[in-house]
């Protein structure tokens, strides 16, 4: 049997695939290269030669960044190609997310240049608090809606059902806020609300094996129904008894509420916002660092393994597909606890956005923050875009999240990777 | 002797007939789920009734308050549920001894099928696509783009009656099938999870909806809000039963639809390629059938059959010109549709029928008794779950074993 083991060093290199010269890093490259070449063309022959004005408060005045448009436009797209060509000459993983990032940020700038000089008189400016501030209340129920996600899917329970989750959370939210007249009592009601939605989703499919995908779309469905039902039953006849919630305030920071532009913008928050964050902090070292985020992952990722060294994959399953329901049921009630009351089916999709920022984040609690942020911002910036009347119609950008999570997707910018067991009930055998 | 005792082994059709009846086979199931989810729906019509909820108030003192009021809205409800989906009594008595018309009689079917038309398409489209492996989410999206092309086809385009009717709903299906390619393209060529791409493709639907209707040559200049041209009436589907009832020629191309869908999946080669790739891909490739150009096929025909769908929703007698909801939930439902027919052609045709009918039936619910039509969606949805967990519905009516082991929906794919 001595031939086995005569392979030497030569037979391994020969029987090594060859690296194909496009990695992922250099076709990335060439997009960049592309892409900021025909930016720095267009919108620089686009852009007006106003002078563009980023300012640090939420209107005109103020100290604020400035530089010609045409200029900028041209500059931001060539920054964006030399972030390309970066990539393309150097290809490695140290240089990758920080050139992406920089190649990003640079054709943001350089479409924002062309838009901003090309606005209506004295309109050539952006409020950059509005901005960053908007970005995060509008990212703050896809935080905690793909929190859920990462809470499900890590432990291998799919969760499409996320839509429904915010729902029945915005919903208790505001009935029994307004019943019992506590804003604290709605909160509690809303998380109780979110995991109900959960409690039927792990029921049916941990103990009924329900395919889980299709459980997520019937509970959707079903939150729809009931939310619906029961707010033409209840909060349209009486809407002083049932759907008047009472409102948490604004929670300011001290100190942390001076800083320029983050200031305004985050530390003169609410509690919803402040949750969020602190969750996704929370829920990255937990999942990372803890004895229960190791099992999660293990039991998201190989449940038979994980089974046999003692972890109670189901019971963790359980406790992991409520404990999602919680946070989302919180995350809905940021809609009817904070500003408004509830309406039928006012989530509108955003669940599902929020479900691309999980899969755009890669399952993973920063990963989902970010996405989520771009994901908000998206939304601001068609929300300033139809107010600076620009020719881009904000159903455009309102597509963008999803159109980035098609590409994410599809393995254009890297391959997305969900938990091996996800979606795939455990029959102890 | 021998013959005599296999005789008496042998039950009777009729004692065969109580063995299955009670035993957890498909139709069983699925009435003592529709069963189930009428229960639950009078109990949240009760709860959700201040006045009957009241009576309960002083159920120890006087319980037939809070039963009598319990059902009169329960029964209340349920009877114009009945009244709106399959016949109205009053109409047919008032037909019979000359007071009324013939129409009032056939109001209700009429309005049952006309519901019913577009359901079978999107039923078939996620059926068809279940069969060959891939959870199509996105039929919704696909009769979206179907809505537009056929709505555009029919208010852009000078044709003459027949032609143009055929080339409105050719363009439904192409726009479908367009819709149906991406994500059946990506996942052939990349892997990329169709359950993920459709939903996405969803609101990228939607939200190119919205956006073209208030786009000049498709808004309807005489009105402010977001509506667009209506469709010429030669590009309509006609109406069956006169002007009066609403059922058109579409409920007759679903009919022709469940027959080629099933002749597709049961007598030709791509059908038999089809089920051989959603039964065990790798052993299909093995066998040499091009897996990738089959899910790419099998999605262009779903989102085809779902863009028809599309199509009646603004050619038949529901609307005649887009709006944002112009679709409905037609896609979605479309997903509960399929899950019910047990993603049998035919079973699909009929689990449309059943929600055409619940439609229908709730909108009439919701002008008489005021019983929101929210309630449908609550049923229809508590259905599909019981549907999906025949576990569930054995347990609740200590059902015998089925016999028939295919009850079970679950993929079980996950991402």
């Amino acid at each position: 049997m001595s031939g086995v083991s005569t392979i030497t060093a030569d037979d391994v290199a020969v029987a090594e695939v060859p690296v194909s010269f496009w990695t992922r890093s250099r076709k990335v490259g060439v997009g960049f290269l592309v892409a900021g070449a025909l930016a720095a063309v267009i919108f620089g022959a686009l852009a007006t030669s106003e002078t563009v004005r980023f300012t640090l408060s939420e209107n005109a005045s103020g100290a604020a960044l400035k530089i010609n448009g045409t200029v900028g436009a041209i500059l931001f797209g060539v920054l964006a190609a030399v972030a390309g060509a970066v990539l393309i000459a150097m290809p490695g993983k140290k240089w990758f997310s920080w050139m992406l990032g920089v190649g990003v940020i640079g054709l943001i700038l350089s479409f924002l240049c062309w838009q901003i000089s090309a606005a209506p008189a004295g309109q050539n400016f952006m409020p950059l608090v509005n901005m960053v501030r908007g970005t995060f209340l509008l990212a703050v129920p896809l935080i905690f809606g793909a929190l859920a996600g990462v809470l499900c899917e890590r432990s291998g329970v799919v969760n499409v059902a996320i839509e429904g989750q915010l729902l029945m959370g915005a919903f208790a939210g505001a009935l029994v806020g307004t019943m019992t007249g506590s804003a604290w009592a709605g909160l509690f009601a809303a998380a109780l609300g979110g995991a109900f939605v959960s409690l039927l989703l792990a029921v049916f499919a941990i103990r009924y094996l329900v395919d889980q995908v299709v459980m997520g779309i019937v509970l959707n469905l079903f939150a729809v129904g009931l939310t619906g039902f029961l707010y033409e039953r209840l909060m349209q006849t009486d809407q002083q008894k049932y759907n008047q919630p009472p409102h948490f305030g604004v929670w300011e920071i001290p100190l942390l509420k001076d800083i320029p532009v983050l200031g305004p913008a985050l530390f003169r928050g609410n509690i919803f916002l402040y949750t969020a964050l602190i969750l996704v902090a929370v829920i990255h070292v937990a999942l990372f660092r803890t004895r229960w985020g190791l099992r999660t992952r293990s039991v998201g990722e190989h449940p038979t393994a994980a089974d046999t060294l003692g972890v109670r994959v189901l019971g963790l399953r359980y406790r992991n597909v409520l404990l999602a329901g919680v946070v989302a049921g919180i995350g809905g009630a940021s809609y009817t606890l904070l500003l408004y009351s509830f309406t039928k089916n006012m989530i509108g999709g955003k669940g599902f956005i929020a479900l691309a920022a999980l899969i755009f984040g890669r399952w993973s609690p920063t990963g989902a923050l970010l996405a989520a942020l771009f994901f908000g911002f998206a939304d601001q910036l068609g929300t300033y875009l139809s107010a600076i009347n620009s020719v881009i119609p904000s159903q455009f950008t309102a597509m963008l999240p999803y159109l980035a999570t098609i590409f994410a997707v599809a393995g254009l910018v890297g391959r997305v990777r969900a938990p091996a067991a996800d979606g795939k009930p455990y029959i102890k055998g | 002797m021998s013959d005599n005792a296999q005789e008496e082994k042998r039950p009777t059709l009729g004692q065969l007939f109580l063995q299955n009846l009670w035993a957890a086979n498909t139709v069983t199931v699925t009435v003592l789920a529709v069963v189930l989810a009428l229960v639950i729906g009078a109990i949240l019509m009760i709860v959700s009734d201040p006045e009957v909820l009241t009576t309960y108030g002083y159920i120890t003192s006087r319980p037939s308050d809070a039963l009598n009021s319990s059902w009169t809205v329960v029964s209340e409800a349920y009877a114009n549920l009945f009244k709106g989906a399959i016949v109205n009594p009053e109409a047919v008595s008032a037909w019979i001894s000359g007071d009324g018309a013939w129409q009032p009689v056939f109001a209700p079917i009429s309005e049952t099928l006309t519901y019913t038309a577009p359901l079978v398409f999107t039923g078939l489209s996620v059926a068809l696509a279940f069969r060959g492996g891939l959870f199509n989410i996105g039929a919704q999206g696909q009769a979206t783009v179907g809505v537009i092309l056929t709505a555009l086809a029919g208010f852009l385009l000078p044709l003459p009656p027949v032609i143009h009717l055929i080339v409105a709903l050719l363009a439904g299906a192409v726009g479908g099938a367009i819709w149906g390619f991406i994500p059946g393209f990506l996942k052939a060529r990349t892997g990329a999870h169709e359950v993920i791409n459709t939903i996405m493709l969803n609101y990228v639907a939607l939200y190119f909806l919205s956006w073209i209707i208030i786009q000049g040559g498709v808004h309807n200049p005489e009105r402010t809000d977001a509506i667009s041209k209506p469709v010429d009436s030669s590009a309509q589907l006609p109406r069956l039963l006169g002007d009066d009832l609403r059922v058109h020629a579409g409920i007759l191309l679903a009919v022709a639809a469940t027959w080629a869908v099933a002749w597709l999946l049961d007598r030709s080669t791509f059908g038999f390629e089809l089920r051989a790739v959603g039964a065990n891909p790798d052993a299909a490739r093995t066998a040499g059938i091009s897996v990738t150009a089959t899910y790419t096929m099998v999605m262009v025909i779903s989102g085809a059959l779902a863009g028809l769908g599309g199509a009646n929703m603004v050619i038949g007698s529901t609307a005649n010109a887009l709006t944002p909801a112009v679709v409905a939930q037609i896609g979605f439902d479309g997903i509960l549709v399929a899950l019910l027919g047990r993603v049998k052609p035919w079973g699909v045709a009929l689990a449309a029928l059943l929600f055409g009918a619940l439609r229908a039936g709730g909108n009439t619910m919701q002008s008489f008794s005021g019983i929101s039509l929210e309630l449908v969606t609550v049923l229809q949805a508590l259905i599909v779950i019981f549907i999906a967990a025949p576990a569930l519905v054995k347990a609740i009516f200590r059902l015998r074993a089925a016999r028939a082991a295919r009850l079970s929906t679950s993929m079980a794919k996950g991402w």
